[in-house]
């Protein structure tokens, strides 16, 4: 793995949507990639979708409250050779439309891009009828699927052009709060590479998208403690960087991962398989619950809900303990 | 081998579809029987297709969609007697290690399928979707789809129709097989999906009617739907038909929607259809 300067920066200056930052990579996109065909189910403005449509209203294709339709048009699209991106929230897109993913694009092996915003509790006051959690096991499960959940707003508009290159369905997913843009613009993006942001020996913490961020943090708390953490951002959840896990896990010996997602089928999930197969090591998963979100601010749910820094420093440090 | 749509050809169609399923003892012959005559006509009458260098993407050809997926064997027959792989491998059907699926697949690579289908309701958005890149790719060409009238119970069908209708999809022209059956028994009894004709019509389309066991008359209502294309309305033709058509004692009921002949009765079915084109 790469020494974790080139990735991101520990003081950044401002704060962005990953949203958005998919719609400017879509916009990219629209110049460089004339197959690039974007669809949305009537939410244009909240997938930052509009400066594409402005742009190349002819390759814009305005669905409706229509799921089912568009994810099944998509994947029509592709034959003649387009790729298709469609937009909507990630509750509608996954749960609302799997069978349709299932067999019109996953089974049928089509280049059709599926990108999810509002992932998550970090959706907000919605509630829980919005708040999908269990999105990323849903599509991590399909055969052919590559599952993506970047970071922050720079990271989110890298993967955005990077899934327009690999032939083949993507589920990419991103969210509604602006958070952090801690990602260097010059930070090399790999598709199923994770990213080593800190090194250290006493414990991994993997986290992937939102609770990336607060990763960090952990690691940076637990450093003022003389705890040494190896922070890897494990972006790419399907296929998933088996190596870079069990090469962490060896040396440090304890594994925390960090999602938000439920933790039953998520991230932690996937780390665990690669682990108890391949190098048993103790773990802990923060992570929903077994639970149903609910109204608040993102602030509110996070801390509730139990994704925090503190929280992955407290069960980094539990392990630690139970180590001695 | 022939080359355009006879009643000859959709005889010998028939009997690849009662003996593909008798030899696995499973698929799906009523519906199968009952949409002969439009796919020869479309194979081998109306479609531009290059069947011998099959090509994912069809650019420059005519595109179609079977939605209802289940009554394979009819397309599997059609495919195989156009050219697009060789009739011997019908005998594959719903075997082990085959490229011939209980249900049309491209996994296995079969020349002539597109996506998978069987999970009912999908393919007139795939199509819808096919025909927009076909508008973007500034094709004359043609987007064909068929759906069962039972899979018009899927609500994804209604939402597909509306988008059409409002991004006035006219390079597509869809085919409902009104057989009035489905597996639970008639559509009437089931769900009752009313006056089809009035529905359609209140979607946006422009609805069309044909018997669908004539060659000749779904010769015209093809050429009259193609006439309407610049219009900027979808074209959707309520096809007449018999489930199970030409072995008498399957037709017109739906115990022969996924039921398969025993030995007697695939001998009684093949008795009652002509040889034409050889057996595979």
């Amino acid at each position: 793995m790469t020494d974790s300067s080139q990735f991101i920066t520990f003081n950044p200056s401002e704060s962005k949507d990953t949203r958005s930052g998919f719609g400017a990579a879509l916009l990219e996109l629209g110049t460089s990639h004339p197959e690039v065909v974007a669809l949305c189910a009537d939410l244009t403005g909240s997938l930052k979708m509009g400066d594409f449509k402005d742009a190349h209203p002819d390759r814009f294709f305005q669905v409706g409250i229509a799921e089912a339709n568009m994810i099944s048009m998509a994947a029509g699209m592709t034959i003649g050779g387009k790729i298709p991106f469609t937009g909507t929230f990630a509750n509608f897109s996954t749960g609302r439309v799997y069978d349709q993913i299932r067999q019109s694009v996953a089974y049928s092996e089509k280049n059709v891009k599926i990108c999810a915003s509002h992932a998550g509790l970090t959706l907000g006051e919605d509630g829980a009828t919005h708040q999908i959690l269990e999105d990323i096991g849903m599509m991590k499960m399909l055969p052919n699927m590559t599952v993506i959940c970047p970071a922050d707003y720079e990271q989110t508009r890298q993967a955005t052009l990077a899934i327009a290159d690999i032939q083949g369905p993507v589920y990419l997913r991103f969210g509604r709060p602006k958070l952090p843009v801690f990602y260097k613009e010059s930070a090399p993006f790999e598709i199923g590479k994770a990213q080593k942001l800190m090194d250290g020996d006493d414990v991994t913490i993997i986290a992937t998208g939102y609770m990336v961020w607060e990763a960090i943090q952990a690691g940076l708390i637990l450093r003022e403690q003389g705890i040494h953490a190896d922070v890897i951002n494990m972006h790419t959840i399907k296929p998933l960087d088996s190596k870079a896990i069990v090469e962490s896990a060896s040396r440090t010996g304890l594994v925390v991962t960090a999602e938000e997602h439920q933790r039953w089928g998520g991230l932690g999930g996937s780390v665990a398989q690669v682990l108890a197969e391949h190098h048993p090591t103790p773990m802990r998963m923060v992570a929903v619950d077994d639970r149903f979100g609910e109204s608040g601010t993102p602030k509110q749910l996070m801390e509730k809900y139990g994704l925090t820094a503190d929280v992955i420093v407290a069960r980094s440090l539990e392990l630690i303990a139970q180590k001695k | 081998m022939s080359t355009q749509a006879t009643p000859a050809l959709c005889s010998q169609v028939r009997r690849d579809i009662v003996r593909m399923v008798h030899a696995v003892s499973s698929g799906h012959p009523g519906g199968s029987l009952g949409c002969v005559e439009l796919l020869v006509k479309l194979y081998f009458d109306v479609m531009k297709i290059d069947a011998e260098n099959f090509s994912m993407n069809g650019k420059g050809e005519d595109l179609f969609f079977l939605s209802n997926g289940h009554i394979s064997p009819v397309w599997y027959s059609v495919l195989s007697r156009r050219g697009f792989f060789p009739t011997a491998e019908l005998a594959t059907f719903r075997k082990l290690n085959s490229r011939v699926q209980g249900h049309p697949a491209t996994e296995e690579g079969l020349p002539g399928i597109r996506i998978a289908s069987g999970s009912l309701g999908q393919g007139l958005s795939v199509g819808i979707g096919a025909a927009e890149t076909k508008r973007l790719l500034g094709e004359d060409t043609w987007v064909f789809t068929l759906h069962g009238d039972g899979e018009l119970q899927e609500g994804q069908i209604w939402e597909a129709a509306m988008y059409a209708a409002h991004n006035k999809i006219d390079n597509i022209i869809s085919f409902i097989d009104c057989n009035g059956q489905q597996i639970d028994g008639s559509t009437e009894d089931v769900l009752s999906l009313l006056d089809l004709s009035a529905k359609w019509s209140a979607f946006g389309w422009n609805v069309l009617k044909c018997d669908g066991h004539s060659l000749d008359d779904l010769d015209r209502v093809i050429k009259e739907a193609k006439a309407a294309r610049g219009s900027g309305v979808p074209c959707v033709v309520l096809m007449e038909t018999v489930m199970g058509k030409g072995v008498d004692f399957m037709e017109g009921t739906h115990k022969w929607h996924g039921i398969a002949p025993n030995d007697a009765q695939l001998a009684d079915a093949l008795s009652q259809l002509e040889e034409t084109e050889g057996d595979y």
